[in-house]
């Protein structure tokens, strides 16, 4: 398997399929009107778009509403334990580099629980796709406050309003040296499907947020971009190669003032002091600049923010192994136990 | 130590036990290392103990950082790296403080007098120069200026002063070979390896060597030397391993037997690194090592790598296990093969990380949530941690399992000869990754009749798509399932499963007299000590016997059999009584416990003592 190349060029191509053939007949438990309904369709959707035979898709996940996503995509499928789900994927992931890796997960499970695996996950460049359903709040646990939750927020555990400063996902996984990171939104189904197979054509690490609504503990989270009246002067899609610019008729830009972005109007400073958006920026400065920006002083940044080319773990564990196998032979059990002094005992 | 006199000067030994301590930087594992594998190759039966501080180098010359290592070889088959040494090498005063009780009285003790400095003595609490103040008189003192010695051995050797001064513990090593008539190639060779890439260090640790051993010739340094002839082991091909190199062995052996792909998840902790280190070294053997980001990591990922139809390992001790609850008992439910290796060590918490114990009994058994049953072996010997690997690899594949495989830090550092197998003695392990049944519907929990495991899907093979997790699974289908008679059937037919491996033990060996009145039931790395304890009161007429348990849980069938037919029961434990506790609530036997935990092994003599005191209240 190449990792640096888009890959799949070179298999045949298999029979056509569907989004059923990737439909379980499991009841899907998510209360009604839950934002993960949309992404489950996203994915549904995309995958038979991939031209990879459906045998090869795992998708693995944590624990929390989220995580109930394996039993309801017809792929093989493992719903781990809290937070694990990074380290469980990437056993399966390394043992056989084949496999489709999909990680899914939430704002507790990957970020509070599970914090420690999904850094090192990505800083390794394992060869995953870790979907981050982030709704800022707990839901399966009925309604706590999340890592994502902003300050102050009144959640059952935070009576009198949370004190905890939250995390930003796409920050902490530029930070984390992840080689492709995005953001999507739930009711965003087009853009969603994109992201997803751009991140589906990344070799290495690919990370997603999606902003998924939970309408029941923490409802409308995400309208100060999404709603249709803000839509147009809160949302900033990023394209590569792309002048980053939003509102209504593109009337507005991201300047950079050298430690971070000024909100401009194109008009007043001209085309050419707007920054272009290069996903492939040896530096992720700017992309942890796109990080930082957030309503309502700012519009949400979505798209991809980063996508570079590194080899992948799983490669490089293998490449090593035939490495020392050229180098030494392929591994001789009699000589490996008869290593180093040995003497004879005569009956 | 007793011995006939060969010829004149030269005595014979049955065995012989030696102990060379000094400071951390003083190379004491190396030297010991060196003369154990010397005593291997000349044909003895050996037990070693390494005995270092978890401080890498705690301050020079501070009784902290006294590092030891005992051997004990002899003529016939022994179990034990013995308790009293015959010989102690004390590099320094702190090492001389810390060991001297344990020197038999009379023996040999040989000390550096140019580490008996004024400030030395001090730091450890010596008031007077215990070489000169007659507190000695009870043994064999021999005083070598090994530092002033060493140096001037290597005068033309152009090296710095600090590293002719590392030389020092060849030179020890010399007047240890001349002493007990060993060859010097096997050092040689190693010494030429070792440096190969600094010329003048092998000429160094050479002379060094060559200068103890002639230091020791030409100054008649001891009054006679010794000679213990080989030993009569079973005939083979022989090397010297300890437990973690062998269970290391035993692993890659068994993933080669089942071809699967052995994956070792692991987070680097004392004394289960070594196994890390070593499987790392077998890439050409296809072994995936995964150093982790955390214990959790460790065996998540291993059991991620059964699922994708690898041999999962994860190998850590005590702390590292309690972190893995969680992950294990999704192996229980999720029912994949999977080995955890607990090394274990003193505790609790961080506890005593480089001392032997086994404590860890109870955790294996209940340190889970839930009923979470899974089978536990625990390796006898170094040696036999290759085996016991091996078996538990087997029952993992052949049960879809996870098992835990129980050493400890004595068994783990310790070394002894290994009998090395012929590939034909190694069983195959019938691996099967399932395969489709011509467009039959495909069930992952539907069970074998025979063991009950479960079918083995491997993700990539074509129409066996499943979802498995740790939610409740409904029989045969492993749909998620929250019925509660469904329920319970799984928490029987999960325990139902790993009891049948019992019907695979062998029946248990029993040594010793029969009918006997005390019967000494032992497991893991105290096997030697009991042995040896055991086999000198048979030796005196004594009505005593031994089993060894291997397999804890399930318990091998026949052990309440042979529970019942002795009247007396004891369970020597270096913890507070823990498999005494489980024969107790199993069996309603009232087995008495001999435990200790001080970080050490079990000596001969405490077992003996207990036997005769059990007998002697028998007969009253």
């Amino acid at each position: 398997m190449s990792t640096t190349a888009k890959k799949k060029s070179g298999s045949p191509a298999p029979p056509a399929q569907t989004k059923k053939d990737y439909q379980t007949d499991q009841e899907v438990r998510w209360c009604p009107g839950c934002g993960d309904y949309a992404i489950l369709n996203a994915v549904q959707s995309v995958f038979p778009q991939l031209g990879i035979p459906r045998e090869k898709f795992v998708v693995i996940s944590g624990i929390g509403c989220a995580s109930r996503f394996p039993y309801y995509m017809n792929t093989y499928g493992f719903h781990s334990i809290h937070g694990r789900a990074p380290a469980v994927a990437t056993g399966v992931k390394i043992t056989n580099p084949e496999l489709e890796v999909w990680v899914v997960s939430g704002d507790g499970d990957a970020l509070s629980i599970g914090g420690n695996h999904l850094i090192h996950a990505m800083r390794r460049n394992i060869g995953l796709k870790i979907l981050l359903f982030n709704n800022r709040i707990y839901g399966l646990t009925k309604g706590q406050y999340s890592p994502t939750s902003e300050v102050g927020k009144r959640t059952k555990s935070t009576p009198f309003g949370s004190l905890d400063r939250p995390l930003n996902p796409i920050s902490l996984a530029l930070g984390s040296e992840c080689t492709f990171v995005a953001r999507s939104v739930d009711v965003y189904q087009k853009h969603l499907m994109e992201t997803l197979k751009a991140a589906a054509a990344h070799a290495g690490t690919a990370f997603v947020e999606i902003y998924q609504n939970c309408n029941i503990f923490n409802d409308k989270a995400f309208e100060n971009f999404t709603e249709r009246s803000v839509r147009a002067e809160k949302n900033l899609e990023l394209e590569h190669g792309k002048p980053i610019r939003f509102g209504a008729d593109g009337e507005m830009g991201l300047h950079w003032a050298g430690t971070h972005f000024d909100i401009v109007r194109v008009a007043d400073v001209g085309e050419d002091a707007i920054v272009v958006h290069d996903t492939g920026a040896p530096h992720p400065t700017l992309a942890f600049a796109l990080s930082r920006l957030e309503p309502p002083q700012a519009p949400m940044p979505i798209g991809v923010f980063r996508d570079i080319e590194a080899p992948a773990m799983e490669t490089r564990v293998w490449d090593q192994i035939r490495a020392v196998q050229k180098q030494r032979g392929t591994g001789d059990l009699d000589a490996l136990l008869h290593a180093g002094d040995t003497w004879e005992v005569r009956g | 130590m007793a011995g006939k006199t060969a010829d004149k000067g030269r005595i014979e030994l049955d065995d012989a036990v030696i102990r060379f301590a000094g400071d951390s930087g003083d190379g004491m594992q190396l030297t010991g290392t060196q003369f154990s594998n010397t005593t291997a190759v000349a044909g003895n039966d050996l037990a070693t103990l390494p005995d270092f501080p978890a401080e890498i180098r705690a301050p020079a010359g501070t009784l902290p950082g006294v590092s030891g290592f005992q051997i004990h070889f002899s003529s016939h088959e022994i179990y034990t790296p013995g308790s009293k040494p015959d010989v102690l090498v004390a590099m320094n005063p702190a090492a001389l403080k810390l060991n001297l009780a344990d020197l038999k009285p009379g023996g040999i003790l040989i000390v550096n007098t140019d580490a008996f400095t004024q400030r030395n003595l001090e730091r450890v609490g010596f008031t007077t120069n215990p070489l000169e103040d007659h507190s000695l008189d009870g043994f064999r003192l021999i005083g070598i200026p090994l530092t002033d010695l060493t140096r001037k051995a290597l005068d033309a050797v152009d090296i710095t002063p600090k590293e002719k001064d590392r030389c020092k513990n060849f030179f020890a090593l010399g007047v240890m070979y001349w002493l007990y008539n060993r060859p010097t190639e096997t050092t040689e060779k190693w010494i030429e390896t070792k440096f190969k890439s600094r010329t003048e260090l092998i000429e160094a640790n050479l002379l060094a060597m060559k200068g103890g051993l002639e230091y020791a010739r030409a100054v008649e340094l001891f009054q006679s030397i010794y000679e213990v002839p080989k030993a009569k082991l079973t005939p083979g091909t022989y090397r010297s391993i300890s437990g973690n190199a062998a269970l290391a062995l035993g692993f890659v052996c068994a993933a080669d037997r089942a071809g699967l792909t052995l994956f070792q998840g692991s987070y680097p902790i004392t004394p289960a690194s070594d196994v890390l280190h070593e499987l790392s070294r077998y890439k050409h053997f296809g072994v995936v090592t995964f150093q982790a980001e955390d214990e959790i990591a460790a065996v998540t990922s291993a059991l991620g790598a059964s699922f994708a139809g690898a041999l999962g390992i994860t190998t850590t001790s005590g702390p590292g296990m309690a972190l893995k609850g969680e992950g294990m008992g999704l192996a229980v439910m999720t029912e994949l093969p999977l080995v955890i290796v607990d090394i274990q060590r003193g505790g609790p918490s961080t506890g005593l990380p480089t001392k032997p114990e086994q404590a860890d009994l109870l955790m294996a058994l209940f340190g889970r949530h839930s009923e979470s049953p899974l089978p536990i072996l625990a390796a006898a010997t170094p040696s036999d941690c290759f085996w016991m690997a091996f078996e538990a690899a087997r029952i993992a594949v052949k049960y879809m399992t996870p098992v835990i495989f129980l050493s400890d830090g004595y068994l783990a550092n310790g070394t002894e000869p290994f009998r090395i197998p012929a590939l034909s003695e190694l069983p195959e392990i019938p691996a099967k990754h399932f395969q489709p049944q011509n467009g039959a519907p495909f069930f992952p929990y539907q069970r074998d009749p025979e063991t009950l495991s479960r079918p083995w899907a491997v993700p990539g093979t074509p129409g066996l798509e499943h979802r498995i997790g740790g939610l409740e699974k409904a029989d045969v289908t492993g749909n998620v399932n929250y019925e509660p008679a469904n329920h319970e059937h799984m928490i029987r037919t999960r325990a139902e499963k790993v009891d049948r491996v019992a019907a695979e033990i062998p029946p248990t060996e029993i040594f010793g007299a029969k009918n006997a009145e005390v019967l000494v039931v032992g497991w893991g790395g105290t096997y030697g000590a009991i042995h040896s304890a055991v086999r000198d009161a048979v030796e005196r007429g004594l009505p005593v016997a031994q089993i060894h348990l291997r397999h804890l849980n399930p318990l091998p069938p026949d052990l309440e059999g042979i529970l019942r037919r002795h009247k007396q029961i004891l369970i020597p434990e270096l913890n507070t009584g823990q498999l005494r506790f489980v024969i107790r609530s199993r069996f309603l036997i009232d087995a008495v416990g001999l435990n200790k935990i001080q970080g050490r092994p079990l000596a001969v003599e405490e077992i003996q003592e207990t036997i005769e005191a059990m007998l002697e209240g028998a007969t009253r």
